[in-house]
Formats: structure tokens, C-alpha cells, sequence
């Protein structure tokens, strides 16, 4: 169990998918103009990377890991070569499925969500998530855990994102640094603040 | 030469260095930008890597443009871009196995890098194969000037190298330069590439953006309505 809070605070906090690994930038940057939209996005992002890192887990140890195909009666056939084709079309069909469950059954989170959804598919913190996990050969107790850890830690990272974006629009910028050099800097202090808990062990 | 490099060819691959950068002004592929830069050596590989993807899968793209079906389009450039990375993914693993670790999941994450899926989206699906080909090289370049330039300066002030050549002789060899940490960490690039995009601007003010709000001073005597 303190293995699991302990990948749960690290996911979060010490390897935060946006500051510390820049993952999923371009939306980092784009969305984060007001809080209720980069929380959309936020959660949006959370809910699918809990979904896929496990189901990407399953994926990769039941078919795609070397000798995996055992349970067939094949051995050795490795192909893992196929991870980054499985991973990201099992992230864009996921997506698409859960967009249609969220149609038909929660209509009122599909309208709040609706327009991130299909933006998520192209979002390097899910893939990099996945990634992650087949990299550091989690397993499946471990994959779930840092799926919500990692998706929670970059809502976190951009609600704050544009709660200061929301302020910054009152003070007075340089005319070069106006709009994305700024933003930058500001991600850049961020993630400094963050680093202040890469010393935390559990 | 001089007939292959017409003038259209020539505006697809200089434009995107400084005018219409990909990373300082589209916003595109920071990602990566940020994640590989802290040393030279991982910062060229990379370049190169996402150059001939995004070339190789705009000419692709855009050879079969006429025959995909718009409601499937971008799960088609996704795996045809999602194929080349996994082509590049082995090479590396191949060749240049020790900077393919140290890369780990960067190279995998070209195929969700938004200048890739972008210029699929915005230029080969409605330009020929070779202008797309160029497009691709021309928007490949420009990504790797802006990484070039960020692992310039975090490589040679943060660890007194260049490309693994000692450029500054350091304390702790008796030389005079005391390394800054800060720049192999995370937070410097975001800083460099900010100021990048601060001279970027200053050279070229058409690309700075408008503020939203004006902060505007109260002309004397009428001041406040206290």
C-alpha cells in the first residue's frame, strides 16, 4: 500500500506530466487563458488517463510484451515494436467510445466536456503517459495508480496555470513578452515551485 | 537546382525558420522542445528525427490526399504517422542506442507532437506531394533552430560542454567556470524559450500580440471621481 502512495504522490507532484516532463504543452499553453475551461480540460484529461494507462497495461502484457503470447501456446514472438501503434489507437478509440458513452448517458458532462474530448486524442500527456508505463514496466495495481496520479497532477498544473493567466492579463507586460513569452516564464516559475517537492520521499 | 528550388519551394522552407516559426509563434510541438534540450547531442538527434517524419509523412499524406475519406482523415495521418515514428523508433534503437535511451519516450511522442499532425492538417491535405515534402522539411527546420539554440545555451551554461566538448573549464577541475545547475533542470527551458520568443518580437514587432487590457494613465486634473 505506501508503494502505491508513494508512486500516487510522485505522479502527482515530483514527475508532474506538465512541468517537470512537458507533456502536453500545446494544450497547456492554448486552454489555459480561463480556470473553467482548463478545468474542463483538466478533468477531461484525467478521466481518459485513468482509462487508458490501465487498458494500454493490459494491452502491452497480455499481447504485446515479449513472450507474452505464452498463454497462446506462441513463444517467442516479441513484438513490442507495436506498442506506439497500439497505444495511440487504443487512446483515440477510447476516446471516441467514451464520448459516446457520455452522449448518451451523461449528456450534461458531454455539453461541459464535449469540445476537449476529441482534443485529448493529440495530447502528448496521455500518450507520454502510456509511454511511461510500458517504460518503467509497471504493473497493473501500479498502472492504475499512475494513471489517476499523472491525469490528476496536470489538472492541477493548469487550473493553477490559469488562475495566475487570469491576473496576469491586469499587469503590465513589455510589448515582446505580451500573450506567450510571458505565459512561458510563468510556467517556467511553476515548475520551479513544483521542484520544491522533488525532495519528498514516502 | 536552381528549377527544383522554384520560388514556391523557397517560401515553404524559409518561412517557417523566423516568420512564421512553428514553435515561437504557431505554438506547435513545445513539448519535445522542452523535454530534449539539456544536451546538444540529444537536441540534434531529435531535430533530425522529427524532420524526416514530418517531411516523410506530409509527402505520404499527401500522395493519397484525394482518396481519404474527410470523417476518417485523422485516424489515417495518425497511423501513417504513428508508422514512420515506430520506423525511426528502430533505427535509433539500432544505431544510436545509447541516445535512444536517454530520448526514452520523446521519440514515441513525435507522433502526437502537434507540428506533425499539424502541417498534415493545414498543408499536405490540400498542397502536391513534393511542395508538402518541402513543407515538411521547411517546418522541420525551424523546429530544430529554436532546440538548437535552447540546448546551446543549457548545455554550455549548465554543464560547461558542448556536444560533450569542454567549452568553459569548470571549478572542479581547477578551471574558472562554476556551473549553473538551474539550466540543466526543467524550469530554464521554459525561461529560454520565453526569452526567445521576447527577441523573436523584438526583431519582428508584427508578431507581437495585442494585450487585453490597457493599462492607461489618468490625464492631471481630472483624475478620479472620488
Amino acid at each position: 500500500m505506501e508503494a502505491y502512495i508513494s508512486l500516487f504522490v510522485k505522479a502527482v507532484f515530483i514527475e508532474n506530466l506538465a512541468l517537470s516532463f512537458f507533456l502536453g504543452m500545446c494544450t497547456f499553453i492554448a486552454v489555459s487563458k480561463k480556470i473553467s475551461t482548463a478545468m474542463g480540460l483538466g478533468i477531461a484529461v484525467m478521466v481518459v488517463q485513468t482509462i487508458t494507462v490501465p487498458a494500454n497495461n493490459l494491452i502491452y502484457h497480455t499481447l504485446l510484451k515479449e513472450d507474452a503470447l505464452s498463454w497462446m501456446g506462441i513463444t517467442g514472438v516479441d513484438l513490442s515494436f507495436l506498442a506506439l501503434l497500439s497505444c495511440i489507437g487504443m487512446i483515440a478509440a477510447l476516446v471516441q467510445i467514451l464520448e459516446m458513452i457520455l452522449d448518451k448517458f451523461f449528456p450534461a458532462l458531454y455539453h461541459a466536456l464535449g469540445v476537449f474530448l476529441p482534443l485529448i486524442t493529440v495530447n502528448c500527456a496521455i500518450l507520454g503517459g502510456s509511454l511511461f508505463m510500458i517504460e518503467r514496466d509497471y504493473n497493473f495495481g501500479e498502472s492504475v495508480t499512475y494513471g489517476v496520479g499523472s491525469g490528476l497532477g496536470w489538472a492541477l498544473a493548469i487550473t493553477v496555470m490559469a488562475g495566475v493567466r487570469e491576473k496576469l492579463k491586469y499587469s503590465d507586460i513589455p510589448a515582446g513578452l505580451q500573450g506567450l513569452g510571458i505565459t512561458f516564464i510563468t510556467a517556467g516559475l511553476m515548475s520551479l515551485g513544483f521542484m520544491a517537492f522533488s525532495g519528498i520521499q514516502l | 537546382m536552381s528549377d527544383i528550388l522554384n520560388d514556391e519551394t523557397k517560401k515553404v522552407l524559409t518561412t517557417p525558420l523566423v516568420n512564421d516559426n512553428p514553435i515561437t509563434l504557431q505554438v506547435l510541438g513545445i513539448c519535445s522542445a522542452l523535454a530534449v534540450t539539456s544536451q546538444m547531442s540529444t537536441s540534434l538527434i531529435m531535430a533530425l528525427a522529427l524532420t524526416s517524419v514530418t517531411a516523410c509523412s506530409s509527402a505520404a499524406i499527401s500522395s493519397i490526399r484525394n482518396h481519404i475519406p474527410s470523417s476518417i482523415r485523422i485516424i489515417v495521418q495518425m497511423t501513417i504517422i504513428a508508422s514512420l515514428v515506430i520506423v525511426v523508433d528502430q533505427i535509433l534503437k539500432a544505431f544510436a542506442y545509447e541516445i535512444s535511451k536517454q530520448l526514452s519516450v520523446f521519440v514515441g511522442l513525435i507522433i502526437t507532437n502537434c507540428i506533425v499532425m499539424g502541417r498534415a492538417e493545414a498543408y499536405a491535405m490540400k498542397n502536391p506531394p513534393l511542395e508538402s515534402f518541402m513543407d515538411g522539411i521547411g517546418n522541420g527546420l525551424g523546429y530544430s533552430l529554436i532546440l538548437i539554440v535552447v540546448a546551446f545555451f543549457r548545455e554550455t551554461l549548465g554543464s560547461g560542454k558542448l556536444l560533450g566538448i569542454e567549452v568553459f573549464k569548470l571549478t572542479k577541475d581547477g578551471g574558472w567556470y562554476d556551473p549553473n545547475g538551474l539550466m540543466l533542470l526543467p524550469p530554464s527551458a521554459f525561461f529560454i524559450i520565453g526569452l526567445i520568443i521576447w527577441s523573436v518580437r523584438q526583431w519582428k514587432p508584427k508578431q507581437v500580440e495585442q494585450a487585453e487590457f490597457k493599462i492607461m494613465s489618468i490625464a492631471h486634473g481630472e483624475g478620479g471621481h472620488h
